[in-house]
């Protein structure tokens, strides 16, 4: 019997993938979950075992901002999933509606803050927002409505619903996008059954429409999960460092960064920052696996 | 235009370092006050090489963003400068602990000095100083001279006439009273809490006591200026919660604002953008008579590489930077960066003066937080910030702000356990 042959070709070609991706971020993230088990006494680096954790978990200084954090960033993400997602599914309807005009230019107007930098819309809603030559509060005071507006972005209990809000301007385009491609691959002759059985318009979106695109909202749910549990820029672009007022817009993505590299006075703590950095990886697993194990594997697909 | 300064300034230290290769000595400073580049060309390293032939100065800063890293790299890898800029408190004192900046406690020009200058760069127990002192910024209100004239409002002196002034701009509702917004939070502290503290800490007494442990942050002295921000809140513009630090300069240098809580490095700034007449204050005692203090903050200060190999030539310099010659020159080039020698220097520009001229009536002091208390964690200086911000808005009392800030300096700082 002949011996199976070495596919050389298969190594070869995976390499470069694989070397590049190794170099630039498996090591880096064996190697960040591996410097949070260390602490540095006396100029000198030294195994600490769980001890990090330990002090971020259950030092009250430590845990109230993490806490903090964790919570504000779950807010973060509720909003996104409760304005950000339904705004993109019922623009992408609207988009694909067929005797919609002008659809491409809408499309495009909608996707273009997402190619934006954080750093450029950050400042451009800090200055649209600001109390002293903002247009937000002269555009309220146009309509009468002088008295609603709030300097918000300086308000505890409302910087980081704004924060939150002006994220969902900027990725709004996301799920449209891709709501949108499902949409249009749905098939004509689905939507004529449904029509000769009398299911049209808004039914027809709820009830034909719908159900076939609940794949593509699981993948976006998931999507904004990640990309909201690493958000940091825009934060940082708007509030600085320290995520104010008062550390109501901290999130995990400020927190560590605060920890990690210092602020100030404050000197960087490599160490500990490591340890939040995990603990974000940990977070962020979790959530992913609760989706692919729990929600992905019972979605029904149909097909079409 | 600037980049063709910035070719000549080069090109010319390109020439004096070849010509200097034959018999001189070479000194090169490591900065991060890559702004002051020209004024080091063209003023103080001339200067310095007419008085002393055979040393030749270069001075190469690098970003101040960098500076740091760049510095420590260079240190470790032994191809740092001669001369180091040091920046004031831990950052310096770690680089002098790591054994690579030399001590300077011989040096007679450490003598025009006070203690309060050179604590940014002294260990702990004051028993080595590692940097001379080169400048210091003061904390003080700058105010709008035309705004006080038309509204008929008097420069303060008390806190009752402050807040008293404060209103009356109120009242009349042209201009608004303080600019000043907490969406920075820095400013809150650095030019709230620090300015108008000192006064009821007194100053150094206070603040050493503080380090000592033998004052406590939940003390009458250090809550009280908490109390007077809460009072700042009514006077502060429209929507100062989300008011940034350049919307408070702008609003000032535009004229719409009438006072401006200030670190003197704000003068040359605003000397080109105001167009009326400005004028300083200091931060109001309680009862006229009282003794005044003021922060005057130690903030750029030079020392030696300790593995110079030109000890001597290096020596010869910071004692010149030491000396009046060297005060004045860098004085009147930087309004708002004040020397910080004994003698006093004789200043051109005329906001400068008044506010350098408190030295004389009052007793200096640096900011309470930077010396050893921010070096734990949680950090006090940022806690600071949160708790300024606080107080101006109204969300917590003094009392609560004292306790909380006391509750985190004790968790990490023995003396105060």
């Amino acid at each position: 019997m002949q011996r199976a042959r070495i596919r050389w070709h298969i190594p070869v070609f995976l390499a470069p993938a694989v070397l590049v991706y190794t170099t630039i971020m498996i090591f880096p993230l064996f190697n960040t979950l591996r410097l949070a088990l260390y602490s540095k006494v006396d100029q000198e680096r030294i195994y600490v075992g769980l001890d990090n954790f330990r002090t971020l978990f259950f030092d009250p200084f430590w845990s109230e901002q993490f806490w903090n954090a964790l919570g504000n960033n779950f807010w973060f993400f509720i909003v996104h999933m409760l304005v950000q997602n339904p705004i993109g599914v019922a623009l992408a309807a609207i988009l694909s509606h067929p005797r919609l005009r002008f659809a491409a230019l809408y499309r495009s107007a909608i996707f273009i803050p997402t190619i934006l930098s954080f750093v450029i819309v950050g400042f451009a809603w800090k200055l649209i927002l600001s109390p002293i030559w903002g247009i937000a509060p002269s555009m309220l005071d146009f309509v009468g409505l002088k008295s609603l507006f709030a300097p918000w972005l300086g308000k505890e209990e409302y910087a980081l619903t704004t924060l939150a809000l002006i994220s969902v301007w900027q990725f709004v385009g996301i799920p449209m996008m891709l709501i949108y491609a499902a949409l249009l691959s749905i098939p004509d002759e689905i939507l004529e059954a449904g029509e000769v059985d009398g299911i049209t318009g808004l039914s027809a979106f709820w009830k034909i429409k719908l159900p076939l695109i609940l794949p593509s909202i699981g993948i976006i749910s998931i999507l904004t999960f990640v990309g909201n549990f690493n958000a940091f820029d825009l934060v940082y672009a708007a509030q600085g460092a320290l995520a104010g007022p008062d550390f109501s817009t901290d999130i995990l993505g400020t927190f560590m960064y605060r920890t990690f590299f210092g602020f100030q006075l404050q000197l960087g703590d490599p160490h500990m920052g490591s340890a939040i950095a995990s603990g974000m990886f940990a977070i962020i697993l979790i959530g992913v696996c609760i989706y692919l194990f729990g929600i992905q594997t019972r979605m029904r697909r149909y097909q079409m | 235009m600037t980049r063709n300064t910035l070719k000549l300034a080069l090109l010319s230290t390109a020439l004096t370092a070849t010509s200097a290769m034959a018999q001189d000595v070479t000194l090169t400073i490591e900065s991060w006050r890559n702004d002051d580049l020209v004024l080091w060309q063209e003023k103080i390293i001339p200067a310095f090489e007419a008085e002393h032939p055979g040393i030749k100065v270069n001075f190469t800063p690098s970003a101040p963003a960098e500076y740091n890293a760049v510095l420590n790299s260079k240190l470790d890898a032994g191809s740092a400068g001669d001369i180091i800029t040091c920046r004031p408190f831990d950052a310096s004192l770690a680089l002098f602990e790591a054994g690579h900046l030399a001590d300077l406690d011989d040096m007679d020009a450490m003598n025009n000095f006070s203690d309060v200058a050179k604590s940014a760069w002294q260990t702990d127990d004051g028993d080595a100083t590692f940097c001379v002192p080169m400048a210091s910024v003061i904390h003080g209100f700058i105010y709008n001279k035309d705004a006080f004239a038309e509204v008929g409002v008097e420069v303060p002196n008390t806190e009752a006439e402050f807040f008293a002034a404060l209103e009356k701009f109120k009242e009349d509702g042209n201009y608004i009273p303080m600019a000043m917004g907490t969406n920075d939070q820095w400013e809150a502290a650095t030019m709230g809490y620090n300015n108008i503290g000192p006064n009821y800490w007194k100053g150094e007494e206070g603040r050493r006591a503080l380090i000592a442990g033998e004052q406590k942050l939940t003390d009458e002295a250090w809550t009280a200026p908490y109390a007077t921000l809460a009072k700042w809140g009514a006077y502060l513009g429209d929507g100062f919660e989300a008011q940034t630090y350049p919307d408070s300069q702008n609003l000032f240098t535009l004229g719409r604002a009438a006072i401006y809580p200030a670190g003197s490095w704000e003068i040359s700034g605003f000397n080109t953008q105001a167009d009326f007449e400005m004028g300083a204050f200091k931060p109001p005692v309680q009862n006229a008579g009282d003794t005044c203090y003021i922060s005057d903050h130690t903030d750029i200060g030079i020392g030696m590489n300790a593995k110079t190999e030109n000890p001597e030539a290096a020596r010869t310099f910071l004692a010149w930077v030491g000396s009046p010659e060297f005060a004045s020159i860098f004085g009147n080039a930087l309004p708002g960066f004040f020397p910080l020698s004994k003698e006093p220097v004789e200043l051109e520009d005329p906001l400068a003066k008044e506010i350098v001229g408190w030295r004389g009536e009052c007793e200096s002091t640096i900011r309470s937080t930077y010396q050893i208390l921010s070096r734990g964690t949680p950090n006090l200086e940022n806690e600071t910030w949160g708790a300024s911000v606080a107080a101006i808005k109204g969300t917590s009392s003094p009392e609560e702000l004292g306790a909380s800030l006391q509750e985190g300096l004790a968790s990490w700082y023995a003396p105060q356990q």
